[in-house]
């Protein structure tokens, strides 16, 4: 048995998960994840982080919080950016800061930096780096990441069960939000379960995204902020959906200028409903089902009106 | 390119609107000024941004609408390349407005470093004399200068604020000082200068006194429009406290809009200063307002006061590192997140608390 890896259930795991579950594998460490959200995880994350701060990077401490005497290291790197025009939201930015003065007694953190703006083999430096600080050579950390990448092939962890349905609805958002049925309070089961298919933005692919419309005149800065954008422009320019729902979160910096454009576009292009969504540490089961059960009933409505006059 | 359409408005930030109305209107613009922002102009900004964005999208959004009713067909702003939110605030402000149904031109101001052609084409849209570029160099090293004047003064009233003999004698004197500087002409600003400077220096103080002195970082609107903050600087000068402002316009400017187009990183020493905390640019103002918490002993501070619009990204991320330095370095931060729900009772109250611990802990300390 090698080193205990610790990864948070949180943020980037939504994305990123298995790629780091198989590179600590190779290198010979044994992965351990936080456990699914709980009432006590974001009870944890409100107690240790600042109160100002939304309840994704709240929730980010309480996983950490539920792996600290579970783990020999910690594994939350700094991400900055992954595309060439973009970057992370800034409290991803300084998300290794905020854990490290946070909490007073931490296990050893891997804070690497991943920048892949810097040059092109930038990946094999942030792969090599991190082998480094579990003490692993080069030609291992290559071998590493050369089968974590072969993992991308098999999808994205939150690929979702088939369902069937008569309506589709898109639920645009960052995927921390969408696929964590704690925190949205199973937004996606309970559409499932009034006989809607949800469609979630990993359901485009990337060139699909990055052939839609911008909304505004200057690309978005943030990496996942611009793929909601496009995700929802797409919906809202093909009709390939009955309604879009956003998925944010309280106080969500990125999404007050995300939020604004989507519901200044659905507008102006009328033909798709559109709702907001917002999620904090207070949402209620009751409140989310009445409003996807108005949000359903009205498109069915619609629907109805529409085919008796035609 | 498309004419300019006139007459042209641009946001409120304290000394740099009687300067850039001055400027804008010898290079021939029709200019509508802005006005200091009111209780209307934030209900009327609140009530058409979204809620999370940040303080001072929303008073810019009310400050543009009153612009807009006034007549003002162009809106002359700052760009920014992130990550921090303000440099999507001209493009969002933009579709906000014409969603709103005005009809309004934005031109923004985007960091020269980026694309000097797009930098040059911007300035050339606001000479609409057709000056040579030496003679605009001449205009704008005019205005320079009387903001830096304007920012010396600013300085000033800061130290002679809680040394004065008479209450309220040094806030005349810096009203004295700003009138006759925004006033004088070309030939005349040598002279005005040094009258203000006398003005000033003519306010009795008290050359005994040893005032507590308070250092304030945050993010820049916040800290620079005395509208959006309730005048906390003038709060803490009526306790008795001498306020060290982290950062004037002109000092700003010269760091990230010169140095940073010819190449240099302005403010290395703060941004030093505040790796061990944060490692990382975030945008805004984030590693700035760490970094001179940790220079803050060195300053001679007794404690830091940080003003942070309510979401603010950057603010959050150092506001939540500013603890374990408090605690590391002995410095005393107060942190206040500041919106439209913002009351002035509430900010005097904490104010006077962290004024109380500070002079408190300086006796037992000595």
């Amino acid at each position: 048995m090698g080193l205990v890896v610790g990864i948070p259930r949180a943020l980037f795991y939504y994305r990123y998960y298995p790629i780091w579950e198989r590179f600590f594998r190779e290198l010979g460490a044994t992965v351990v994840c936080s456990p699914p959200t709980s009432r006590a995880i974001v009870d944890m994350g409100a107690r240790e982080c600042i109160a100002e701060a939304c309840i994704p990077i709240k929730l980010y401490h309480g996983h950490v919080a539920a792996l600290l005497d579970k783990v020999d290291v910690l594994f939350i790197p700094r991400l900055v950016s992954v595309r060439p025009k973009a970057v992370f939201c800034p409290k991803f930015l300084g998300l290794p800061d905020m854990v490290k003065n946070s909490f007073k007694h931490l296990p050893r953190v891997i804070d690497v930096r991943v920048d892949l703006r810097r040059g092109p083999f930038e990946l094999l430096r942030v792969a090599e780096a991190v082998a480094r600080c579990i003490g692993a050579g080069r030609s291992r950390a290559l071998y590493a990441l050369w089968s974590a990448l072969r993992t991308l092939k098999s999808g994205y962890p939150s690929a979702q069960p088939p369902a069937e349905g008569d309506l589709r609805v898109a639920v645009v958002g960052y995927p921390y939000e969408v696929h964590d049925p704690y925190v949205n309070v199973g937004t996606l089961e309970k559409l499932r379960s009034l006989g809607v298919v949800p469609v979630t933005v990993e359901d485009l692919s990337q060139r699909t995204l990055n052939s839609a419309p911008n909304p505004l005149r200057k690309h978005l800065f943030w990496t996942w902020s611009e793929d909601t954008v496009h995700a929802a422009e797409y919906f809202f320019q093909t009709k390939s959906v009955d309604g879009v729902i956003h998925v944010t979160a309280f106080g969500c910096g990125p999404d007050a200028i995300v939020n604004k454009c989507l519901e200044i576009e659905s507008k102006k292009t009328g033909a798709v409903p559109f709702m907001t969504l917002m999620i904090d540490e207070h949402t209620g089961d009751a409140g989310v089902r009445t409003r996807l059960e108005a949000f359903v009933d009205m498109i069915r409505r619609q629907r109805s009106v529409a085919g008796c006059r035609s | 390119m498309p004419k300019l359409r006139q007459p042209v408005g641009f946001p409120y930030l304290g000394t740099v609107v009687p300067v850039a109305t001055e400027l804008l209107k010898v290079l021939g613009n029709e200019v509508v000024p802005p006005t200091r922002p009111t209780r209307r102009t934030i209900n009327l900004g609140v009530s058409s941004s979204p809620e999370f964005a940040c303080f001072p999208l929303k008073i810019l959004m009310g400050t543009y609408l009153e612009l807009v009713q006034r007549g003002a067909a162009t809106i002359v702003a700052t760009g920014g390349v992130g990550p921090c939110r303000a440099g999507l605030y001209a493009p969002l402000h933009e579709k906000m407005l014409r969603s709103m149904g005005y009809d309004v031109d934005f031109l923004v101001f985007e960091p020269p470093r980026y694309s000097y052609t797009a930098f040059y084409n911007t300035v050339g849209q606001l000479n609409a004399c057709n000056y040579s570029v030496p003679r605009i160099w001449q205009e704008l090293k005019y205005a320079w200068k009387k903001l830096l004047a304007l920012d010396e003064a600013e300085k000033r009233l800061h130290w002679l604020r809680p040394r004065e003999l008479k209450r309220g004698d040094a806030d005349r004197a810096y009203h004295a000082a700003f009138n006759r500087i925004t006033s004088a002409c070309k030939s005349d600003l040598d002279q005005a200068i040094l009258e203000a400077r006398a003005g000033l220096d003519s306010v009795e103080i008290d050359p005994g006194r040893k005032p507590l002195r308070i250092g304030i970082v945050g993010e820049i609107y916040v800290v620079l429009e005395p509208a959006s903050n309730l005048g906390i600087e003038k709060m803490l000068g009526d306790l008795g406290v001498e306020v060290v402002r982290s950062m004037f316009i002109t000092g700003w400017t010269r760091d990230n809009a010169i140095l940073d187009s010819a190449g240099i990183t302005g403010g290395v020493d703060v941004k030093k200063a505040a790796r061990r905390y944060l490692d990382q640019m975030i945008g805004g103002h984030g590693q700035e307002s760490v970094g001179h918490a940790v220079l803050a002993k060195k300053h001679g501070l007794d404690g830091i006061v940080q003003l942070a619009p309510f979401t603010c990204i950057p603010e959050i991320v150092s506001r939540s590192v500013m603890t374990r330095l408090s605690e590391d370095l002995d410095v005393p931060i107060m942190t206040f997140f500041i919106d439209e729900q913002t009351g002035e009772a509430g900010v005097k109250t904490r104010l006077e608390a962290f004024v109380d611990m500070l002079s408190r802990k300086k006796k037992i300390g000595r």
